[in-house]
């Protein structure tokens, strides 16, 4: 029973960096209908940077935070290299954000070698119920909780907010009502980018960062956010703590090596089922 | 606001769908533009509205080019459109869309309402409360909360107006308001658009049914093939010949327009209107 307790939570703390990566690549479709495959590299330039800062001696927060301001940075000029020129296809898009991951592990292993790196996060070991568990991934969820609310209010609740999601709805009316809906773009593409740059810096703690990290980030955001054929991000939330959890209990009472294979087995499944509905997901892949 | 269309053209794939039309609407002028199907009345609101750039020719608003403007810059000077089509936001209620109307009149960015709280608070009631009399005055009050996916035909196309009427517009545009709705949907919004004309609002009304305008009306333009062949007072322009013919034929013995002229004239697919609509 403590062990299920352990798995559970470890597992909602690293879905929790799954359901941010998703969520930013909703947030980047639902306004733009890019599918942004440099969403991993957002994750590891900023815990990259993130561990830099602290080995120079900068103290955490402001560290981490520097990670996350570098992850909307590059978000934003992805964004402007992506969908900048006007009339760009979204499908050309994608193959420019795809171009532009593979371009960050040229500059990452430049900067920071091919070696994989940590930081420490909160130490020690909590006792939640019986259950032993890293006291680092409580941080985890505790600070992904407020994010995601933080997130809701501002998409229903701000004027910048309806008129990002004003864009996800109908491109053509949003204009019409004076929305910019290139620059909405590129502020969903920040947006996006600090959300994968907080789910690096937050779970680098827990499982080392490499230049290719970005692999498994993808895959698992990918497979929580196509859950919701890309466009919903409570289902995506959900999808993300949902694949966390699953991957902890197949690693906790089957074996480790099959992390990434549930992912890619739920996220090919999904597109299936999806593809023969003829969803959002189907008019992606044309 | 005065409206100035000078000596704009557009062809599609070498077809005029509106070629070298002029008018001018005054400030606070009601101005209908009317002709049979493929007239190039829709083209000519998209050239207006920023959904296409004329070939030639320029567009101006209180004397300002904006013919190469996108359509949302045309917002932000004060230009409201209600299109034929449902153009609502789907997945937020009638409320969060008509409060999206207001976007083009708010300075308020990310950091102001990230940070400055009270300032943003202040805005966002005000807003809300802007977004609730237009719902009110179209009608809608009753469906303020409902998803705007479920509002049926004739309240999609006042939640539009709604929605425009919340970015304040000082020209509005409206793309065949009537059409498809219910007579006493119909007299409702005659009734709203002679209110708006009142208040000293410049609007531009594109119909294709002509007893609609011709009491609403100020003046009337007259499309045929892409040209204007008449503008007047309502009684003038029934009265002209070109009119007639132009909506009847040439060889018709009946002088009064009926009021669905597609019936009467072919109504075979021109270029013209293709593309308006992407």
């Amino acid at each position: 029973m403590s062990d299920l307790i352990g798995y559970l939570v470890t597992g909602l703390g690293i879905g929790a960096g799954f359901a941010l990566v998703a969520s930013g690549l909703v947030a980047i479709y639902r306004v733009t209908r890019v599918v942004n495959f440099a969403q991993g590299a957002f994750a590891v330039l900023a815990a990259m940077l993130a561990a830099s800062l602290l080995g120079a001696g900068v103290p955490h927060g402001l560290a981490e935070l520097g990670g996350v301001t570098l992850g909307a940075l590059t978000g934003l000029i992805v964004g402007a290299v992506a969908i900048g020129r006007p009339g760009t296809s979204p499908g050309t898009s994608l193959i420019v954000t795809l171009g532009l991951g593979v371009l960050a592990y040229a500059v990452e292993i430049l900067i920071w070698g091919d070696q994989p790196r940590s930081y420490p996060g909160v130490p020690g070991v909590a006792d939640l119920a019986g259950a032993r568990l890293q006291a680092h991934y409580l941080l985890i969820i505790a600070v992904t909780a407020p994010v995601f609310a933080l997130m809701a209010w501002f998409f229903t609740r701000t004027d910048l907010g309806r008129a990002l999601s004003a864009c996800a709805s109908n491109r053509y009316a949003a204009q019409v009502v004076g929305i910019d809906v290139r620059r909405m773009g590129l502020l969903a593409f920040t947006i996006g980018g600090a959300l994968g740059g907080l789910a690096g810096v937050l779970t680098t703690p827990v499982q080392q960062v490499t230049f290719d990290s970005d692999v498994a980030l993808i895959v698992n955001g990918f497979a929580a956010a196509v859950l919701g054929g890309l466009t919903r991000p409570v289902i995506a939330l959900a999808g993300g703590l949902l694949l966390g959890v699953a991957q902890t209990l197949a690693a906790g009472y089957g074996g480790g090596a099959y992390q990434v294979e549930v992912a890619l087995v739920l996220m090919l499944t999904v597109m299936i089922v999806q593809a023969a509905r003829t969803g959002p997901v189907a008019e992606t892949a044309r | 606001m005065r409206l100035t269309v000078d000596g704009v053209s557009r062809a599609f794939g070498g077809v005029y769908a509106v070629r070298d039309v002029s008018l001018t609407v005054e400030p606070g002028e009601l101005r209908a533009v009317i002709g049979p199907n493929g007239a190039g009345k829709s083209t000519l609101f998209a050239l207006i509205g920023g959904q296409l750039a004329p070939d030639t020719g320029s567009v101006a608003l209180d004397g300002e080019p904006v013919e190469r403007l996108p359509a949302h810059r045309r917002a932000a000077r004060g230009v409201g459109i209600v299109f034929q089509a449902a153009r609502t936001f789907h997945g937020m209620t009638a409320l969060e869309n008509v409060m999206v109307g207001a976007h083009a009149t708010t300075r308020s960015g990310f950091l102001s309402a990230a940070l400055r709280l009270p300032g943003h608070h202040r805005e966002e009631r005000h807003i809300r409360h802007r977004a609730l009399a237009c719902l009110d005055r179209t009608g809608l009050a009753a469906w303020a909360h409902r998803p705007a996916e479920e509002l049926p035909l004739g309240q999609q196309r006042a939640l539009q107006l709604a929605r425009a009427l919340c970015g304040e517009p000082r020209l509005l545009l409206l793309d065949e308001p009537a059409s498809g709705l219910r007579a006493a949907e119909r007299e409702h919004l005659a009734t709203l658009i002679a209110g708006l004309r009142a208040e000293g609002r410049t609007i531009l009304l594109v119909e294709h049914d002509v007893a609609f305008v011709m009491r609403l009306a100020d003046r009337i333009t007259v499309l045929d093939l892409g040209r204007v062949i008449a503008e007047g007072a309502p009684a003038e322009v029934r009265a002209d010949p070109r009119v007639i013919a132009a909506y009847l034929g040439p060889t018709a013995e009946n002088s009064e327009i009926k009021t669905d002229p597609a019936m009467v004239r072919p109504p075979a697919p021109r270029s013209g209107d293709r593309g308006v609509h992407p």
